[in-house]
């Protein structure tokens, strides 16, 4: 503080700082291999930053050129003259899904077009986008080819899709009525308020961020330190000729804010190599333009300014526990114990702040920074409780063979510095863990809970058909179709009861009829015993009704339309329910639904008098048939191009659940991957530091292998710490969660294979400092006279 | 080093007899070389004519003469004196090893192993002198070591001949 | 103890015509050297000439490039590296100049290693290496780590270390290099009086006459060769 140099205003802030550059670029090799390390940690750590900056923007734009595309119906009531029909079309091939519109126009007029298509395809004509035109094209296209039946006339634009990787068509069609469309309308582009995330999906995202954002984070720190004691020894040789305590602090910062800005532009470099290939990558099903990948300017500047802010606060940060004297470090004050108190505070508040942040069904984007605040300090916590446990564990450890006795003390002298390359593995882990355990819940609530019984039933057809006759005709197709074990035909309409609305009541009550033979009845009832020509009522217990309406039998009841549910039907049949019709008890059917109303086998009712009733077909397929659900989609497609078909089987979800959390999964494992890195170089610094030492316990005849197992427990006991703590934090944070959600868990064992990497890389870290380890075992470190 | 002032400071003790005063100085200074009865004889009786010690009393008796003497006031002045004085340092410019190595050059003999010779000679003086030291009380240890810091800097200086032989053979033969 | 050699010339262990060079500089240029149970011996000469690399040859730390060393009989050059680890750890003990000591270890850790590593269990060690420090006069420094004892005293740690395994030779490095004289002095006598105690031939490197001074006999080494008469015993 007294000496003149101390204060020596912006000229001498500028000049230590260049110093401290100078010596960064400068410092030799060894200096210079520090620098490229650091810079290539902080650059690495960057792109990462500038890829999670860019992902509003691109997610924007992806939504914005979706809502471009959407067919506009608000002004339906007074069509222009380039009005069209249209009807959704679509499927999935593959577990991958397709979308398309079909179009019909009405008016006479220019029609208005989507974005990206010149002229809207004609009658039998297609215009598709260049992934589906790839997917037609390729071997595997012809069975698709089979349920387009459409001549590709045309492609789409790349502003008329959302990513390159999206599957989406365009067919125009001759024979679209408007019973069968889905609408009519005159444009496209509808910018409805939106539909901002929220929900689960929200929350998934925000921890998400979270998680992996927070070890790029302490990556980054950690790389700004790589080769901290090297540099601490030049600057203490700096303090040997004559610089002052403040003089060698602004010397560190410049070397640290050299790493920093060579790590921006390796960052930006990166960044620019990643966005080429942007388009190559899917990731839950999305593909995105290299363009969309633009970082936010406000994001951008921030990092700008954060990271290299962040360089120097923590270089200083870290010279606060030593100060550098002309001899060399002296460590200030002997180390107290960590205190606890404050590090188990951290984790309290964010659970806190989590549980009153919402439950998640109801979550929306303003309660997202209480819930990323609360996520983070969770997980920040754990990872301030890293040193307090590795110095606690570490400090009662004791005895064992000798290579343990080695990592334990020395982990005893140095636990700050192992539990400070570990805390980055127990953030990703953590947050890893955490999500998992989400999206595990999550995706068993979306396949499991619905108690799809998948090995009754996997695929289910809906058309709307002319009469009930036409039912029959449906099985039968399905039934002949290529890998179809067994289809089920039903006929569902409505009925309604005769006679005016009584007191209070808004509309008819009605309820529904089901007509299917016996086999059929079956999988939706418990029947002791049912021939053709019977009928059946679902007994449902009072409070649980589904219909407010449930006839007697020898009761009479108008049919009525399906599509027109409610308003009393003009020209409804009336029918008889048999006086025989007995009381049933409803099973889950094969597609995990309680039935309801009435039940009826073919010969107690004409069909033909149902006034377009609903189809519904549920299908077996033979496991033993490659595509089969290809093959069903296909003739769905050929009986009626716009039957609705729903797969019960799980796969689709869980494509969609497995590609993101194998992609959660692959991009812990990276970051861990990444913190495994800098755990390497400080072992190897480290190693090399004692290279006398080494050479010496050679000489007085050490084995090999107890040094080698001494690296491997000093690298596998914080590890294995850090991983236990991330085990617990990550469990905990996902019960949190859990908790939002409203979920049970699904599996308690989804940490496995994140602490099966973290074992990996302790392995790996230990068996790539074996070579270096080696080498330095040779008496040369011995000639040191 | 001078007897005089030695037993001057032996007697400020206390008197002595002269019999005393031989076995105090061989006890704490006299090491290998114990000093002679008549050395003491002398020195006193020239300590006397100086006003430097008194007779404190004779023990008359059988066999020699018994004096007992006693330190004077200037007896005290002048040991006072002498140890106040630094003693000049022998600058050591006279040396027959030098003269040896010379002269073995000159005559072409070898100066190496003179030199290795002499160097196995003092170390195994160093030696004895190490072995008495480690034997002795903290007397011996003080005054061995001052011998062997001395053969030390003989050694020393013997490495650095034997590392600059060549260039000493060159200009003795010049 | 194996009877030919010893008995043969009286030897316990010795070099013949040794020759190491480290890239074109010759270290050792036919160096020979013997040494008998329980003696102490000195190699002197000037820096560089090759004493420490005479130290490591005999110590089986670095093979020589020619030449043979017997120690107790066998050709040290000729076992294999493990056989050299195993003969370091349990027949030899070591002390060099400075940086020797495990920093994270305590003292008393430190002395009981090369017990530990050659299968002692660690209460035993302990204890063994407990004697030795109170044996070296730093019995109150044994929980302390190198880092907080004084120089003298981490030498002194060093020297019982060497001795606790109960070595036949003593390998000593410069031993006192980095200490003052009275320090230096003390603990080359505490050494010598333990080797000769324990019957441990000591390989004392020094440039030090006074420090050889503790030795029974001296060899010089100069440019890599042995100038003394004494090696023809």
């Amino acid at each position: 503080m007294s000496d003149a140099p101390g204060r020596a205003g912006i000229r001498g802030w500028a000049r230590d700082l260049v110093l401290g550059v100078r010596f960064a670029v400068t410092g030799g090799r060894r200096g210079w291999t520090r620098t490229a390390l650091t810079s290539f940690g902080v650059g690495l750590g960057v792109a990462l930053l500038l890829v999670a900056a860019a992902i509003p923007h691109a997610v924007e734009n992806r939504e914005g050129r979706k809502g471009d595309r959407t067919v506009n119906t608000a002004n339906s009531e007074k069509l222009s003259a380039g009005s069209f029909l249209f009807a959704q079309a679509n499927t999935s091939f593959r577990g991958d899904m397709i979308t398309g519109t079909v179009f019909r126009p009405t008016g006479n007029g220019r029609t208005d077009l989507p974005p990206g298509l010149a002229a809207l395809p004609g009658p039998g004509e297609m215009a598709v986008s260049p992934a589906l035109a790839d997917l037609l094209a390729s071997s595997d296209g012809a069975l698709l080819k089979e349920r387009l039946p459409y001549r590709v006339t045309a492609g789409i634009g790349e502003h008329g899709l959302a990513g390159p990787g999206e599957l989406l068509y365009y067919a125009g069609s001759g024979t679209l009525t408007r019973a069968s469309a889905d609408g009519e309308a005159d444009g496209f582009g509808q910018y409805a308020a939106g539909n901002p995330i929220a929900g689960v999906l929200l929350l998934i995202v925000v921890i998400a961020f979270v998680a992996l954002l927070l070890p790029v984070a302490v990556f980054i720190g950690t790389a700004v330190r790589f080769g901290g004691d090297q540099r601490d020894r030049r600057l203490a040789a700096l303090r040997l000729v004559g610089t002052d305590r403040a003089m060698t602090s602004r010397i560190a910062a410049g070397e640290a804010l050299c790493g920093a800005l060579l790590g921006l532009v390796v960052g930006a470099g990166l960044f620019v190599l990643a966005r080429r290939f942007a388009g190559e990558v899917i990731l839950w099903d999305v593909t995105v333009y290299p363009f969309d990948l633009v970082p936010s300017p406000m994001l951008s500047l921030l990092i700008l300014i954060a990271v290299p802010v962040a360089a120097i606060a923590v270089s200083l940060f870290a010279m606060r526990g030593v100060s550098v004297e002309p001899l060399g470090l002296v460590r200030n004050s002997a180390p107290h114990p960590r205190k606890l108190w404050w590090r188990l505070l951290l984790p309290l508040v964010g659970f806190v702040l989590l549980l009153t942040a919402a439950t998640a069904t109801t979550l929306v984007g303003s309660e997202t920074i209480q819930i990323a605040l609360g996520a983070t300090l969770m997980l920040v916590g754990v990872t301030a409780l890293l040193p307090w446990l590795v110095e606690t564990v570490v400090a009662r450890l004791d005895g064992g063979p000798v290579a343990w006795q080695l990592a334990v003390r020395r982990l005893q002298l140095t636990s700050g510095t192992a539990s400070r390359a570990v805390s980055g593995i127990v953030v990703a882990a953590a947050g890893a863990i955490a999500l998992q355990m989400l999206f595990g819940s999550v995706q068993g609530d979306y396949t499991f809970t619905t108690g799809v019984d998948t090995s009754r039933a996997q695929l289910q057809m809906k058309t709307d058909t002319r009469d009930g006759s036409a039912a029959s005709e449906l099985v039968t197709s399905y039934q002949r179709t290529t890998g179809v074990d067994r289809a089920i035909g039903l006929t569902e309409g409505l009925i309604e009861r005769p006679g005016p609305k009584r007191g209070e009541e808004k509309g008819h009550p009605f309820s529904r009829i089901t007509v299917a033979d016996c086999p059929s009845l079956r999988m939706l009832v418990k029947l002791s015993s049912c021939k053709d020509g019977d009928a059946f009522i679902v007994d449902e217990p009072a409070h649980l009704r589904t219909f407010a309406y449930v006839p007697r039998p020898g009761e009479q009841v108008k049919l009525v339309r399906t599509d027109e549910t409610g308003k009393p039907g003009a020209n409804a049949a009336v029918w008889r329910l048999p006086a025989t019709a007995r009381e049933v008890k409803s099973i889950v059917s094969p597609v995990g639904e309680m039935t309801a109303g009435v039940l009826v086998t073919p010969s107690a009712i004409d069909a033909a008098q149902l006034p377009r009733p609903m189809a519904r077909i549920m299908v077996k397929l033979d496991p033993g048939v490659k595509d089969a659900a290809e093959h069903v989609r296909n003739t769905a497609a050929r009986l009626d191009p716009l039957t609705s078909v729903t797969s019960l089987e799980s796969t689709e979800t869980d494509k969609q659940f497995a590609s993101i959390r194998s992609g959660l999964f692959a991009g812990a494992a990276a970051t861990m991957a990444l913190i495994a890195a800098s755990l390497l170089v400080s072992t190897l610094e480290q190693l090399h530091e004692r290279k006398r030492l080494l050479s010496i316990l050679v000489a007085f005849g050490t084995r090999r292998s107890t040094l080698s197992w001494s690296v491997l427990w000093q690298t596998a006991i914080p590890i294995a710490l850090g991983l236990a703590l991330a085990v617990v934090g990550g469990v905990g944070l996902g019960l949190t969660l859990l908790m939002m959600t409203g979920t049970a868990v699904a599996d308690w064992w989804v940490f496995l294979p994140i602490t099966g990497v973290g074992a990996a890389l302790i392995l790996l870290v230990t068996l790539i400092s074996m070579p270096p380890l080696w080498r330095l075992m040779r008496p040369d470190g011995l000639r040191s006279e | 080093m001078s007897i005089g002032h030695t037993l001057l400071g032996l007697l400020e003790s206390g008197p002595r007899h002269g019999y005393d005063l031989k076995r105090a100085f061989d006890e704490k200074f006299g090491h290998d070389r114990p000093v002679h009865y008549g050395q003491i004889y002398s020195t006193m009786s020239r300590l006397l004519k100086n006003g430097l010690v008194e007779v404190d009393g004779v023990e008359s008796g059988s066999g020699p003469e018994r004096k007992r003497y006693a330190i004077t006031k200037a007896g005290i002045t002048d040991v006072g004196q002498w140890l106040a004085q630094p003693e000049k340092p022998d600058p050591y410019l006279q040396s027959t090893l030098y003269t040896k190595v010379v002269l073995a050059l000159l005559t072409g003999r070898s100066a190496v192993e003179l030199l290795d010779t002499q160097r196995s000679e003092h170390l195994r003086m160093m030696r004895i002198l190490t072995d008495r030291k480690r034997q002795g009380d903290i007397a011996d240890q003080l005054i061995c070591d001052h011998a062997l810091f001395h053969l030390e800097a003989d050694l020393r200086w013997l490495e650095l001949t034997a590392a600059r032989l060549d260039r000493l053979a060159q200009e003795v033969s010049a | 103890m194996s009877t030919q050699d010893t008995t043969l010339t009286g030897s316990l262990l010795s070099a013949h015509e040794l020759r190491k060079s480290f890239g074109p500089t010759p270290a050792l240029d036919g160096a020979s050297f013997s040494i008998r149970p329980g003696e102490v011996v000195a190699i002197m000469g000037p820096s560089g000439s090759g004493k420490s690399t005479l130290l490591h040859c005999l110590a089986g730390i670095v093979p020589p490039d020619s030449g043979t060393i017997t120690y107790s009989g066998r050709h040290l050059t000729a076992l294999s590296d493990a056989e050299r680890s195993a003969l370091r750890r349990n027949d030899f003990g070591f002390v060099f100049q400075f940086g020797q000591l495990v920093p994270e270890l305590s003292c008393v850790e430190n002395v009981a290693l090369p017990l530990r590593l050659a299968g002692i269990k660690r209460k035993d060690a302990h204890r063994a290496a407990q004697k030795w420090l109170e044996r070296l006069e730093v019995s109150d420094v044994g929980h302390k780590r190198p880092g907080e004892v004084s120089g003298g005293q981490g030498q002194r740690v060093a020297v019982a270390r060497a001795l606790v395994g109960s070595p036949r030779v003593v390998f000593a490095d410069e031993p006192t290099g980095a200490l003052d004289s009275y320090n230096g002095e003390r603990v080359m006598q505490l050494l010598t009086d333990a080797a000769r105690e324990s019957q441990a031939a000591v390989v004392l490197v020094t440039h030090e006459a006074r420090v050889a001074a503790y030795s029974d006999r001296e060899i010089v080494v100069r440019d890599g060769q042995v100038r003394d008469a004494a090696v023809a015993v």
